[in-house]
């Protein structure tokens, strides 16, 4: 899951970052309005976490113009201000969620999942295919009922091709969903991880389309 | 009296009153005069009357042959006739006139008291004849007939007073609509509502009030509006660093790679120091808000105070911090503490926002000044800058938004005033602080 931050206090900016990385989310972290649509107009993000006081204007007004341009991505707004005004205004803005300063990490991961999963209109909060179940709540892999351990990317390159299964996804696109764009990528990173990720869940779980992408293996 | 409508009442009822009683006494004493000369008239005419008739009558004729009047309702007798003869002998008199000669003045008009009743009388002498004829009215029965005449006009007057009254308190309601209309209008608002009272329907002497209280709600709106952005800005400066603490402590708990615990323990010593200096800065703007006196005065020598301050706060390399002459040798008749902590606040943002260049110091003949190279502040947030909490666009990171609204605090403690704006010869802030001569 790629994820925008949009947050101009460095040191919470900085803390957000790594705790969303420690849920799996690769993060992308700007700190005005125009950095923050100049980042949506270029890369499509799982979700948007927007502070609404940032130095160039409001983060309500950022969110308005966002779904006047019909963007849905996902917006969970952080506010400083708890008055229920507040709420209402971001909330029919476009905002999918809120939270109030100080928040709890837990939460705030636990929204994102929420928002993005309420987007892709599904319900349930894990992702099945065939032997294959994921649980984004505690990052969690099973295959036949048995616990496998995956790494961060692992796990994060899995979501994503399990999101929509029947779907071919490109290498593009996958590495922007593993990596923000303060990472180096090496040139066969995306290969090596599906390599690890297929000796965890078995070599048939996903099959490589040569010149497009990946996808899910159909289940019979 | 309170009531505006009882005062207008009153008002309004003792002067219909009063030329009402006016009115009266001028009817009485222009009736009474138009009266008595009426009745002297009739007076007169009656006597030369009975002076032409006397001529057939027997000038010997004893008294008791007098003729009868009729009776004249309520006025009754009230016109007596004696005729006697020139020697002094009653040759005839009215029913109901008195015996004593009625007058014994000249001819002509003249008033007497017979037995206690006060007469009017014209006499005629008739030489020809030998009789002299007096008429005579009653002055009581006078009195009388324009007393009832005034009465008469008096008694439906007043039964009409009571009806004049209500019709006065009802006009005044009427008439004091406008102002009861507002009066509900304005009760029934919420405390919030700040919207103006309508004009369109307030007549000429209510608009200067509704005009004052629109002026009134639109300041009372603007100082709440401003409370409320103070809020907003102070919630999220405070908020923020507290938010950052907590995730990098949960970054720190949820984590095993000790770089990540270390990276994350960094920024939380960064954030208390940070959170520390905002709190320092509250502190200082509480100290300075608890006390509105002006700050007692000495002499303070400008240039070891800077010196002092430029010292203190670390700056990037590229950075030079001149302090001219003119500066470092000023002093002024100030508070030490106070010059101290403007100073101070000023230079830190001048040295936040400078990345690299100079920050010059300067004494003018009336004021300080300092002049960084940074990038300027926005001209639309000039206004704002010095609102507590606010931070504009080219916000530094270590900033919290209170710097210059303490510089602002502390130098009207001692008469001072701070001009800011950007400078003009180049991109940076001109910081003038400008001392009342």
């Amino acid at each position: 899951m790629r994820i925008l931050v949009v947050e101009d206090d460095p040191i919470l900016a900085d803390g957000l970052r790594a705790g969303l990385a420690l849920k799996g989310s690769a993060t992308d972290v700007v700190a005005t309005c125009e950095d923050a649509e100049a980042a949506l107009s270029t890369t499509r993000y799982a979700a948007v976490v927007l502070d609404i006081m940032l130095p160039d204007g409001s983060g309500v007004d950022l969110l308005r113009r966002l779904r006047r341009k019909r963007d849905t991505t996902p917006v969970l707004l952080l506010t400083a201000r708890d008055a229920i005004e507040d709420k209402v205004g971001g909330l029919d803005a476009g905002a999918d969620d809120y939270l109030a300063k100080p928040f709890d990490l837990d939460e705030l991961a636990a929204r994102l999942r929420a928002i993005t999963r309420r987007e892709s209109g599904r319900a349930e909060s894990q992702f099945e295919h065939g032997n294959i179940t994921l649980h984004p709540v505690d990052l969690s892999v099973t295959v036949e009922g048995h616990a496998v351990t995956l790494s961060r990317r692992e796990f994060a390159l899995l979501s994503a091709l399990m999101e929509r299964p029947s779907q071919v996804r490109s290498r593009a696109e996958l590495e922007d969903v593993l990596y923000g764009w303060q990472e180096e990528v090496e040139s066969n990173a995306l290969e090596v991880h599906i390599h690890h990720l297929r000796n965890k869940i078995g070599r048939d779980a996903i099959e490589t389309l040569r010149g497009l992408g990946y996808r899910m293996r159909a289940v019979r | 009296m309170r009531s505006l409508k009882l005062r207008l009442f009153a008002a309004l009822l003792l002067a219909t009153s009063f030329v009402w009683l006016a009115a009266v006494a001028w009817i009485y004493v222009s009736s009474r005069r138009e009266l008595e000369h009426v009745l002297d008239t009739r007076l007169q005419e009656a006597a030369r009357m009975v002076a032409s008739l006397a001529s057939g009558l027997d000038r010997t004729a004893a008294a008791g042959s007098e003729g009868t009047l009729p009776p004249l309702g309520s006025y009754e007798r009230q016109l007596s006739c004696q005729i006697w003869s020139l020697d002094g002998r009653m040759i005839a008199r009215s029913s109901g006139a008195p015996a004593a000669q009625l007058s014994q003045d000249a001819p002509g008009f003249s008033d007497r008291q017979i037995d206690g009743e006060r007469w009017r009388v014209f006499t005629v002498e008739d030489g020809s004849r030998g009789v002299r004829v007096m008429v005579g009215d009653r002055v009581g029965l006078r009195e009388r007939l324009v007393s009832d005449l005034i009465k008469g006009l008096m008694w439906p007057a007043l039964l009409i007073a009571p009806l004049l009254g209500g019709a006065i308190w009802a006009c005044l309601g009427q008439g004091l609509r406008p102002l009861r209309r507002m009066a509900r209008d304005l009760a029934s608002r919420n405390a919030e509502d700040m919207s103006p009272v309508s004009l369109a329907r307030a007549p000429a002497e209510v608009r200067p009030l509704a005009d004052a209280l629109n002026t009134l709600f639109r300041r009372v709106e603007a100082a709440r509006r401003h409370e409320r952005e103070v809020t907003a800005f102070a919630a999220h400066e405070l908020r923020t660093p507290l938010s950052g603490l907590k995730t990098q402590a949960q970054v720190a708990l949820a984590t095993e790679d000790p770089q990540v615990v270390r990276g994350a323990l960094q920024q939380i010593v960064a954030a208390v120091d940070r959170t520390a200096r905002l709190v320092r800065q509250l502190l200082t703007i509480a100290r300075l808000d608890a006390d509105p006196e002006q700050a007692p005065r000495t002499p303070v020598a400008v240039g070891p105070l800077l010196a002092e301050i430029v010292a203190d706060i670390p700056k990037s390399d590229h950075v030079r911090v001149t302090i001219e002459p003119s500066a470092r040798d000023l002093v002024l008749d100030t508070n030490a503490e106070c010059l101290q902590l403007a100073l101070r606040n000023l230079h830190e943002n001048a040295a936040q926002h400078t990345i690299g260049g100079n920050i010059v110091w300067r004494a003018t003949a009336d004021g300080l000044l300092v002049e960084d190279e940074g990038r300027g502040i926005p001209p639309d947030e000039i206004d704002k800058v010095g609102t507590r909490f606010f931070r504009g666009r080219h916000r530094s990171h270590a900033g919290s938004g209170l710097g210059l609204a303490i510089v602002k605090i502390a130098l009207s403690k001692v008469g001072a005033q701070l001009l800011i704006g950007n400078r003009l010869d180049r991109t940076g802030v001109r910081s003038y602080v400008m001392f009342r001569k």
